[in-house]
């Protein structure tokens, strides 16, 4: 119960954050509300935007991953990221800040809009991005019901934990907008830093020193491959590197980047991006991996080495249910939250729980920008803000925050948790084939509404038919995919344990190249926006 | 001259991410605890962040600040 004190006091101080922000709101003004009026700093801007990206999966995932696959976790999904994020900002996220600096944008679609001089095809891309956020906003409230039940060994049922990561959420959005978000966001960002450093000395510190673990693990056939990459194909690793690409389309992330108050704020963001991410996911995959050697001390790590064990002897002969429970309790998401109660003490286990409450409630950030979108793309482009004014458009996404969160909750209630983690999959890969979208936008005069439209009808189609796919063929066990489709002996579909692979790719790489090729074949056969349209984008 | 450097400079790291050469092994064990396919990927996230420092300094689309903030929108100090 100690340890679910701290967490509260921790949930306290982001409620007072976000009403210290709304006594510094000024008034009912839109920006305001929205862009906390374009003002943060570059320390703010920097955490809020790193904090902004780091969900669950930062910790809970990545170290959950890492106890699954090994070391491999950080190069697939950290390195890559370090790499294609900060490009992506300083290519892409400084463009779209100076647009909304020069003609007061918003959100993404309004630039969508603006550029291509369309109305109900932006609409369309704003129906779809809406559809593939919510599933983080349901998953957020799931991961801080469990954990905030966890953490208090049971005491705090699911129920409830969810209800008050929901109440604490929502309060701050609510109140605070934007600049609460924001610095709720660097705040969170902070302790997972924090989190990082502590936890790796005191689970190093509790396991002897990591030197024995590592030699251990390598010189044992069952483990030795945790400390490569020899499970993982090369191609797989390679599609990985197009998932990042999702950042930068992501509305959350493009609506961040218009908070700057000034283009050099960009700098330090783009340069420490990176470190930031060395700092927060290296400790985590090394946990995850070294919690492999503490299965003689901790019966919970135990049983899931154990079902991982049935799977992989097992898992052929067992039904498609049979063997997803078997995954599932071999999953590793909470193995961070079993080092942290075997190996600290319990006022520091309170303290790093915190941490990780802070990476779970990442789904502010995508609340807000839900919010901010329905305002102004739905309500104030269809009238609302004309017949209603300013102030009804603010309440208006403030009321919308309200019933997001309720619906989520609900949602999360009643709902398993494994759908929306698969969905969430599904939104990596469809945010990342729509960046076309946006680099056409800013950098190709002859890009077309109809290209748009055409790449994202694909993406909707594309993410609907793999999320098909692998409802009708359920995973393989660990090994080898199950061929679906291989013409002239060529492997064209397969489903993997993980997932579906085409022509050995994940599906995101087919869906960026046949997105991006739609939008140039389908932009040279359709008209083009107005010249004086095209100049105001493209003016020296 | 120098844009094309640095685009040549962001393909090869995206190229080195694809690290074969360390595929199968762990070792050696750098510090005696990080395996080298790891360590090396830890290497390359300080790599990205030194690429990035480089675009950033011969990189920086100035045209755009100077059209949105005017001539005194360098950041001054912050720079």
């Amino acid at each position: 119960m100690i340890p679910a004190i701290f967490v509260f006091i921790y949930l306290a101080a982001v409620v007072y954050i976000g009403v210290f922000a709304f006594r510094r709101s000024e008034g009912a003004k839109a920006e305001d509300f929205f862009l906390a009026n374009r003002s943060l700093g570059s320390f703010v801007f920097l955490f809020s935007l790193f904090g902004t990206n780091m969900t669950a999966v930062a910790i809970l995932g990545s170290s959950g991953h890492a106890f699954t696959n090994g070391i491999v976790t950080y190069g697939l999904m950290a390195s890559s990221s370090g790499l294609v994020i900060p490009l992506t900002i300083f290519l892409i996220g400084t463009r779209v800040w100076a647009l909304g600096k020069k003609y007061g944008f918003i959100t993404p679609v309004q630039i969508f809009r603006d550029r291509w001089e369309c109305s109900h095809i932006g609409t369309v891309i704003f129906a779809l991005q809406a559809v593939l956020l919510v599933p983080y906003i349901i998953i957020g409230i799931m991961g801080g019901g469990t954990t905030l039940s966890a953490i208090s060994g049971g005491f705090v049922p699911f129920w409830l934990g969810g209800a008050v990561v929901a109440m604490v959420v929502m309060s701050y959005v609510f109140f605070g907008g934007m600049r609460g978000t924001a610095w709720v966001n660097t705040f969170q960002t902070i302790l997972f830093l924090v989190f990082g450093v502590i936890a790796i000395g005191v689970i190093g510190s509790g396991m002897g020193g990591f030197g024995g673990a590592v030699e251990a693990l390598g010189s044992q056939p069952a483990t030795s491959w945790l400390l490569t990459r020899e499970r993982i194909s090369p191609y797989y690793f390679f599609s990985y590197t197009f998932i990042p690409l999702s950042a930068i389309a992501f509305p959350h992330i493009l609506i961040f980047c218009l908070t700057a108050k000034k283009m050099v704020q960009f700098k330090k963001t783009v340069i420490f991006y990176p470190l930031c991410i060395l700092l927060i996911w290296f400790p985590c995959v090394f946990l995850g991996v070294m919690a492999n050697r503490t299965a003689g001390e901790i019966p919970a790590i135990r049983a899931k080495q154990e079902a991982r064990r049935v799977l992989a002897t097992q898992g052929k002969t067992m039904e498609p249910e049979q063997r997803d429970e078997v995954r599932e309790q071999a999953a590793g998401d909470d193995v961070i939250l079993h080092l942290l109660h075997h190996y600290a003490p319990l006022w520091l286990a309170g303290i790093l729980g915190a941490g990780i409450m802070a990476a779970v409630m990442a789904s502010d950030s995508q609340i807000l920008a839900l919010s901010t979108m329905f305002a102004e793309d739905f309500f104030a482009f269809y009238g609302g803000r004309r017949r209603f004014g300013e102030r009804a458009q603010v309440q208006t996404g403030r009321l919308f925050v309200i019933v997001l969160t309720v619906l989520a909750y609900v949602v999360a209630l009643r709902a398993p948790e494994t759908i929306f983690e698969i969905a969430i999959q599904y939104a990596f890969s469809g945010f990342a084939a729509m960046s076309p979208l946006m680099i056409a936008a800013l950098f190709w005069r002859g890009s077309t509404k109809w290209g748009a439209l055409a790449s994202t009808v694909w993406v909707a189609a594309a993410v609907a038919a793999v999320a098909v796919f692998q409802q009708t063929y359920p995973a393989p066990p660990p090994g080898p995919p199950a061929v679906v489709w291989s013409p002239g002996g060529t492997e064209v579909l397969a489903r993997t344990p993980s997932g579906t692979s085409v022509f050995g790719f994940m599906p995101v790489v087919p869906m960026v190249v046949v997105s991006a090729l739609l939008m140039l074949v389908v932009s040279k056969l359709t008209p083009k926006p107005s010249a004086a349209t095209v100049e105001k984008y493209f003016s020296k | 001259m120098k844009r094309a450097l640095l685009v040549l400079a962001v393909a090869a790291l995206y190229v080195l991410h694809q690290d074969i050469w360390f595929w199968r092994t762990p070792r050696p064990l750098v510090f005696g605890v990080i395996p080298v396919g790891l360590f090396y990927h830890g290497c390359f996230s300080v790599a990205a962040s030194l690429l990035m420092w480089l675009l950033v300094r011969h990189a920086w689309p100035h045209h755009i600040e100077r059209e949105v903030e005017g001539a005194g929108g360098e950041g001054g100090a912050e720079r």
